[in-house]
């Protein structure tokens, strides 16, 4: 059967840029110490076009930022996005986050107001232009009409406009209030990407300068006149609840203010954290722990082993898989993968002020519409009456694309007539976390004449998006989870994909950086270095001969065998390992160079990458996306893993839910390659590359073909063969 | 019991109340309003709450504020008035070291630390000093080179 259900991300692409006018709402990225943060001003830019730009009397040039900063650079790729098309002057520019309204600032390819899937540039490179080259349009009519010269005949550059024949300028600042009065062109051209002087330099981010003094605000930074704070404990066990409270000894603690009894947690207020904290742990709690209360982690590997066995819903087959896989030298293999927390520096938090007609909320969320109107039924008020002040994010990840921690301030904000800000411990964050789920990827393939003839893949794990995003849960396939299996960059003539849902008892999942590829490209780029070995190849040359079709990717694999020195000689133990991907429309490849002393200890030698993304809007942008992914991926490979114990997660805090560190950080090369391509995204990308590369180096080094993650330094000593 | 705390902080005396063995991050924070310190593990795992006190890198977040009543304490609002603090600063933004930055202030406080007390730090005195401070946007790599380059800005 030749099924291919065209289920693609981009299918779900809803609505179109919605302009129109907007007030201009000044939410400073930073503050002043010591000070509350400033009311809004809501001054109507001069020019306002649409509601992206701002530009007043002065020429000061404020861009409005539908995604959100998480440290992605994305400020800066936005705004060069936008002033690159308005010709504008750069060093003039500032950044405002938008607020919420999915109409205006929607991601086109959610319909939503959210920031995930490395798309920010992917889905705002041509409304963003469209934008910015209509208000230029605007800008120049105005001009012209003034001298009354046609359009035509004058040129704009650096936030000014010409007329080259009578020697005349003016400064777009000058021509704001008549440019407010001009119609909007229909059909803008764009400019040819070889007339860009903004996109594709290296442009400094705007967001930095005041990460280096403390002045820059995130949501735990906000500070409101008359707030007090709180910190919660919610039921170990996931779906547990409260049974009962004795807070006879916590609420005699100096600068306990109140103790706040939900369905699921106890929060206490204080006049400071440590007030709150001194409180949560004076109360006596007992939870009613519920059904979820003795299960393990090997009761979750049981269900899932189990539930991979069934045949999937088939998201492609192209070819004739049965008769391929029925001839040739066969190959099988499972991988697995565990779940993972976010831990994002800045701890989970929420800071809210419920009023009898209001609720406001301060905080840094990846999804600002889904934050207010899960506040609103919270609060138990019309969406229209929330108010989000959205902040700098201290790491997303994809934790940040949930609501739960808004909802619950909200909550405990409810009890009280005072702001509150409510901040997680590490511990909270860590034990109640939205995880990446555990994965099985079942690969099965044949070779014939030293290439795969027939590959049938079978994904089992939890569908995030059927809770996430139900209307985009279809036919049985999350598309996320099967993201870059269906996208394998290789020439399988006879390739079938399947899709298992299977959900981990009791623990919620979510996105975590880097999402379904993390899955598809560990377990394809393992198989695709053991399948090498079977027919006798180099891991770079099997892979290349399978690539013909594809020639970007064939052109970075190429690039980073030279740039890596793939083939040279290594001492014993040291070993290199490849992996390609095609994830998130850019095409990655990366070598990670790994000993592997005798009692199993890895350490990272070298990484080098080599990226075509496209246009690289800030090629200085991609490269460190790309080192952070590939440490984040790394990370992972070598410590990460949430285990259940008892239906608790084992895991608190740093000490025993890892990091990399500096001292164990590679020399990291990364090669952005020029490209005339529309930008591919980059955000996530690295975090895809790391594991496979590491493990298939492991596999040199050692002959040791893991397929579990985090790494299991027990199976690596000295001695040992898979 | 609260007690009537005085500190110096960034060369200014800082009166409040406070408990004695209330965590200095916390009196930062949450009394002063001083925000650029950042709160991470609590358990100092991490490094975020990284302050200098008489020069030093120390961990606030296990610090009670008794410890230093009579201690100069300087946070990431002010290290830039110091030399190494300033070099810092300067080779962070050239280098473009700062993702979401949640970190950066920690790292920067331990940087000027290293500088201040080291000036021209090979990998392993970078290592050792830069080890307790995490990054989860993985800034590692630019940390080391922009450490360097400070020093190099020092020596010229």
């Amino acid at each position: 059967m030749n099924a291919h259900n065209n289920l693609s991300r981009r299918s779900l692409l809803t609505g179109g840029l919605a302009t129109g006018f907007l007030l201009a709402f000044h939410l400073p990225l930073r503050a002043a110490v010591n000070e509350p943060v400033q009311p809004r001003d809501t001054t109507e830019g001069k020019f306002a076009p649409n509601a992206f730009i701002r530009i007043d009397e002065t020429g000061r040039t404020v861009l409005m930022m539908p995604q959100v900063e998480m440290g992605q650079g994305t400020y800066t790729s936005i705004s060069a996005v936008l002033a690159e098309e308005l010709d504008a002057d750069w060093s003039k520019v500032e950044v405002q986050h938008a607020p919420p309204n999915d109409k205006l600032y929607g991601n086109p390819t959610f319909g939503l107001q959210v920031t995930g899937n490395s798309n920010s540039i992917r889905a705002w490179w041509l409304p963003l232009r469209q934008a910015g080259a209509t208000a230029r349009a605007m800008l120049v009519q105005a001009a012209a009409s003034q001298w009354g010269v046609e359009p035509s005949s004058c040129t704009a550059a650096k936030g000014e406009v010409a007329h080259e024949a009578s020697g005349r300028k003016l400064a777009y600042g000058a021509l704001a209030l008549a440019a407010q009065g001009q119609t909007p062109p229909k059909d803008v051209a764009l400019k040819d990407p070889k007339d860009f002087v903004i996109i594709g330099q290296p442009l400094k981010r705007l967001d930095t300068p005041d990460k280096v003094n403390g002045k820059a605000v995130y949501g735990i930074d906000a500070i409101l006149p008359g707030m007090k704070f709180a910190t919660v404990a919610a039921c170990p066990v996931f779906g547990g609840k409260v049974g009962k409270v004795d807070d006879s000894a916590a609420i005699k603690l100096p600068g306990v203010r109140k103790v706040v009894v939900l369905d699921d947690m106890v929060a206490v207020i204080g006049d400071h954290m440590w007030a709150a904290k001194q409180g949560l742990e004076a109360l006596k709690i007992e939870w009613n722990e519920g059904p979820n209360a003795e299960i393990t982690t090997k009761d979750i590997w049981d269900d899932l082993r189990k539930a991979s066995q069934k045949d999937g819903a088939v998201a492609k087959s192209d070819g004739d898989i049965a008769k391929a896989l029925a001839s040739g030298d066969r190959f099988e293999a499972a991988y697995e993968l565990p779940f993972l927390a976010h831990a994002s520096m800045e701890p989970i938090n929420a800071t809210v002020h419920v009023r009898p007609d209001a609720c406001e909320i301060w905080t840094g969320t990846q999804i600002m519409t889904r934050v207010q109107s899960e506040a609103a039924k919270a609060a138990g008020l019309p969406v229209d009456k929330v108010i989000v002040n959205n902040h700098l994010l201290g790491g997303g990840f994809g934790r940040k694309l949930e609501p739960d921690m808004v909802i619950a301030a909200v909550k405990i904000a409810r009890q009280v007539d005072y702001p509150v800000k409510v901040v997680w411990t590490r511990e909270e964050d860590i034990q109640h976390d939205v995880y990446r789920p555990v994965y099985r990827d079942q690969i099965t393939a044949s070779l014939v004449d030293g290439k795969v003839a027939g590959w049938k893949y079978k994904v089992a794990g939890s569908a995030v998006l059927a809770r996430w995003l139900p209307p985009a849960f279809q036919k049985g396939i999350d598309i996320d989870a099967i993201d870059a299996a269906v996208d394998a960059p290789y020439d399988f003539a006879n390739f079938h994909v399947e899709y298992v849902r299977a959900e981990p008892l009791s623990v919620p999942t979510g996105f975590w950086r880097g999402v379904g590829p993390n899955n598809n490209v560990f377990a394809v780029e393992c198989a695709m270095d053991e399948l090498a070995r079977k027919a006798g190849k180099d891991p770079i040359e099997f892979r290349k001969s399978m690539l013909t079709k594809n020639p970007r990717m064939l052109a970075v694999l190429s690039q980073v065998a030279e740039k890596s020195g793939w083939g040279q000689k290594l001492p014993p133990r040291v070993g290199r390992g490849v992996c390609v991907q095609p994830s998130f429309a850019s095409f990655i490849a990366t070598v990670v160079e790994a000993e592997i002393d005798d009692i199993g200890e890895i350490t990272l030698r070298r990484v080098t990458s080599v990226v075509d993304t496209g246009i690289a809007v800030n090629p200085d942008t991609v490269k460190a996306q790309i080192e952070g992914g590939l440490i984040f991926g790394l990370t992972a490979a070598l410590y990460g893993e949430i285990t259940i114990d008892k239906g608790r997660v084992q895991q608190s805090n740093f000490h025993d839910y890892r990091m990399m560190r500096i001292n164990e950080t590679p020399k990291i090369e990364v090669i952005v390659v020029k490209s005339g391509e529309a930008p591919g995204g980059i955000g996530e990308a690295g975090v895809n590359a790391g594991p496979p590369a590491l493990r298939n180096a492991i596999y040199a080094a050692t002959g040791v073909a893991l397929r579990r993650l985090p790494i299991d330094r027990k199976l690596l000593a000295a001695g040992k063969k898979a | 019991m609260h007690m009537a705390t005085t500190l110096t902080i960034n060369g200014e005396t800082k009166s409040f109340d406070a408990p004695p063995e209330m965590p200095l991050l916390w009196v930062l924070r949450d009394i002063l309003g001083m925000t650029g310190t950042k709160f991470g593990c609590g358990i100092a795992q991490c490094g975020a709450c990284t302050v200098h006190v008489d020069g030093k890198a120390v961990r606030s977040c296990v610090l009670p504020v008794s410890a230093v009543a009579n201690r100069t304490v300087t946070t990431i609002e002010h290290v830039g008035s110091t030399p190494a603090g300033a070099k810092v600063q300067k080779a962070w933004l050239e280098a473009e070291v700062i993702q979401c930055g949640y970190c950066q202030s920690g790292q920067i406080m331990a940087a000027a630390a290293l500088l201040a007390a080291t000036p021209n730090p090979d990998d392993s005195d970078i290592d050792a000093a830069m080890a307790g401070n995490i990054c989860r946007c993985g800034t590692y790599v630019r940390i080391r080179e922009a450490i360097k380059h400070a020093a190099n800005g020092r020596q010229s």
